[in-house]
């Protein structure tokens, strides 16, 4: 059975650092170092963690936008083409929504152009009926209705809900079967943000796609997700079941995620169990666990060796010495 | 919406251009210096003499008086007599407005092209060698003195190599077989301030260029566009260059205003008879009419060169209408 759309293992992204003059000094920043996961077809995985985890650059690399290593990247089964023309036909099929619909958009182009722009470039119609018609269909499925009403207008001239429902009608034109959604509802409006959500798993059920959805806020990613990743500082530190992380979370850094998520009808009494600490700075992260100076648990070895991915239980992993393998179904 | 907006840009111009003017006529009114003494140059000159001159000039009514009349003149296009060239202020300027503006013209030309291009060169392979030369060359002739440059153009091209002729515009004493022979002779010698002045040009363009453009470069649209697929040449072109042009057009503006203003220090080392050196001149002599003639001319032609831009705006960028 192999029915994954994209996988990637020992995925990795470094920057070198420049000082002033342009030399490379020997400070290496590992943004994302040996991330493995795969994302089925018409999955949702989330990847969960804070700023700075890496959590972005690894969306990034999966459709190579940033120079990375790896040992195995295949999608839709097959290794990935890295040449131009390779890189090409996997763009038509992979997208990315960002963050911010407010930059995402180029201000000089009207909707329409904008939404059909992967058309002509790639010379997939021929007329410009065509082009109106695709336009205003792939706009009315993002819930712009009606689309032509929308063609002529600019990006400023729309709320930011609705440049972001742009934004998934000129990722979607190409009908694509992996998208990475970096934080797409974070910038908007809590009330906005439903309907988008919404949207995209109408698109996922409609197109068995799937996403990689990055966010930084776990109660979302429970709410829509297939699998959890949680990534702490380049690392992947558990991974599974949107429901059995949650609930049944092992990892100790999970474990202080969960404990701040705010519950429904749960009165907190006293103070939050916050995690103490900063992310260190991730060019001077030692050789031991990456979380170890934060975790309330670490011990001697922590410090000193990196843990392994150990199975927990059925598709769920997590990276900590103080837990035991566990291999029965 | 867009008429309103064009009317409301107009009376600001208008009134930049009136607070300005009065501006202008105070500023020379302050300066230290007797005018009266620059017109006659006649230290025997009697009491009566004065009277009469200064009568001939307006000079003994009172300022406002003089200001009035100033501005009463300016409306039917008479700016007044120049107290040096004794005829009036109009009829000067129109006789060294062509030479500056076809030099200045031509280096501003040559220097948004060639600068715009180094810009985008530069900002295309960021970080290269071609970004560090591009980066050295513009910083090194931005900040070199123009008098100096124009020296050393002189003395390589002029006395050196002996290639061009060493100022003016036309071979003096020369009279021409036909007007190409007399438009080459021209075109001859405006080669070096034409170079020189866009060497001093390309600097800042491709500066600004390179800034802007890898300022774009960053935006999440041109990840976008990376994301579905399309080449890198079409996103240059498409759209990280035309949203990066929107500041270079402000700059362009400004500059092209201020070409009518010349530049004093490239004519005075060319001996270029333009406007450049019509203000040195008028300026150690005093000659307020054909300052106050100048400095209006300056004026007009920068709020124009503003007030074109805003209205270019509200055509090119979507974003600006009020």
């Amino acid at each position: 059975m192999d029915n994954n759309i994209i996988e990637v293992k020992n995925l990795k992204v470094y920057f070198k650092l420049k000082n002033i003059f342009g030399k490379k000094k020997n400070l290496v920043v590992k943004a994302v170092d040996g991330v493995s996961f795969e994302i089925k077809e018409g999955e949702i995985l989330s990847l969960v963690g804070e700023s700075g985890s890496g959590k972005t650059t690894t969306g990034k690399a999966l459709l190579q936008l940033v120079n990375c290593e790896f040992d195995v990247l295949k999608f839709q089964g097959k290794e990935m083409d890295l040449t131009k023309k390779g890189l090409n036909s996997f763009r038509q099929k992979a997208q990315m929504i960002y963050q911010d619909p407010y930059q995402s958009l180029n201000p000089r182009q009207q909707i329409i152009d904008i939404v059909t722009e992967p058309l002509e470039v790639n010379k997939l119609i021929s007329s410009e009926e065509e082009r109106l018609k695709r336009a205003k269909e792939a706009l009315e499925q993002a819930g712009l209705k009606p689309g032509e009403d929308y063609f002529f207008r600019y990006p400023y001239e729309l709320s930011g809900g609705q440049r972001q429902r742009v934004v998934i009608a000129s990722s979607m034109i190409m009908s694509p079967k992996f998208i990475v959604a970096d934080e797409p509802v974070s910038m908007l409006d809590a009330s906005i943000r439903t309907g988008i959500l919404k949207l995209m798993i109408e698109l996922k059920e409609k197109n068995n796609l799937a996403y990689l959805f990055i966010t930084h806020d776990l109660s979302l990613a429970w709410l829509i997700s297939d699998r959890i990743a949680i990534m702490y500082l380049g690392k992947i530190m558990e991974i599974g079941e949107a429901n059995i992380i949650i609930n049944e979370g092992v990892h100790p850094y999970t474990k202080a995620l969960i404990r701040v998520m705010p519950k429904a009808g749960v009165k907190r009494d006293g103070l939050r169990d916050v995690l103490e600490g900063e992310v260190p700075n991730p060019t001077s992260i030692n050789s031991g666990c990456k979380f170890c100076n934060r975790c309330p648990l670490a011990t001697e070895i922590c410090f000193e060796q990196e843990p392994e991915m150990k199975r927990i239980g059925k598709n769920h992993y997590a990276a900590c010495h103080k837990l035991e393998e566990n291999s029965e179904e | 919406m867009r008429r309103k907006f064009i009317i409301k840009k107009t009376m600001y111009a208008i009134i930049t251009v009136f607070i300005v003017l009065i501006f202008n006529y105070i500023l020379f009114r302050i300066l230290p210096g007797d005018p009266l003494s620059m017109i006659m140059r006649n230290p025997r000159a009697t009491p009566e003499m004065v009277d009469t001159v200064s009568a001939l000039y307006g000079l003994d009514k009172p300022w406002y008086t003089q200001f009035i009349m100033y501005f009463q003149n300016m409306l039917h296009g008479d700016l007044g007599m120049s107290f040096v060239y004794k005829s009036s202020v109009t009829g000067v300027i129109a006789t060294k407005i062509l030479p500056t503006l076809w030099m200045l013209g031509m280096a501003e030309i040559i220097a948004i092209i060639v600068g715009i291009f180094l810009g985008i060169v530069a900002a295309a392979n960021r970080g290269t060698k071609i970004d560090v030369g591009t980066l050295g060359f513009s910083l090194v002739t931005y900040s070199m003195p123009t008098f100096w440059l124009g020296i050393i153009m002189v003395s390589v091209f002029c006395v050196g190599l002996r290639i061009f002729p060493v100022g003016g515009m036309q071979s003096p004493g020369m009279s021409f077989a036909g007007e190409g022979a007399q438009l080459l002779d021209i075109l001859h010698h405006s080669v070096l301030p034409i170079i020189t002045m866009s060497i001093l040009l390309i600097g800042e363009y491709a500066l600004t260029m390179r800034n802007t453009l890898m300022d774009v470069l960053e935006e999440d649209y041109i990840l976008t566009a990376k994301a579905k697929g399309f080449s890198r040449k079409y996103i240059l072109r498409k759209h990280a260059v035309p949203n990066a042009m929107l500041p270079m057009i402000t700059i362009i503006a400004i500059n092209l205003g201020l070409v009518i203003g010349g530049a004093i220090q490239i004519e005075t080392v060319f001996s270029w008879p333009g406007l450049g050196s019509l203000m040195y001149e008028s300026l150690s002599a005093r000659d307020y009419p054909l300052l106050q003639g100048l400095f209006l001319l300056i004026t007009i032609s920068v709020v124009l060169a503003n007030y074109l831009t805003d209205i270019t705006y509200s055509y090119i960028d979507p974003r600006v209408k009020d």
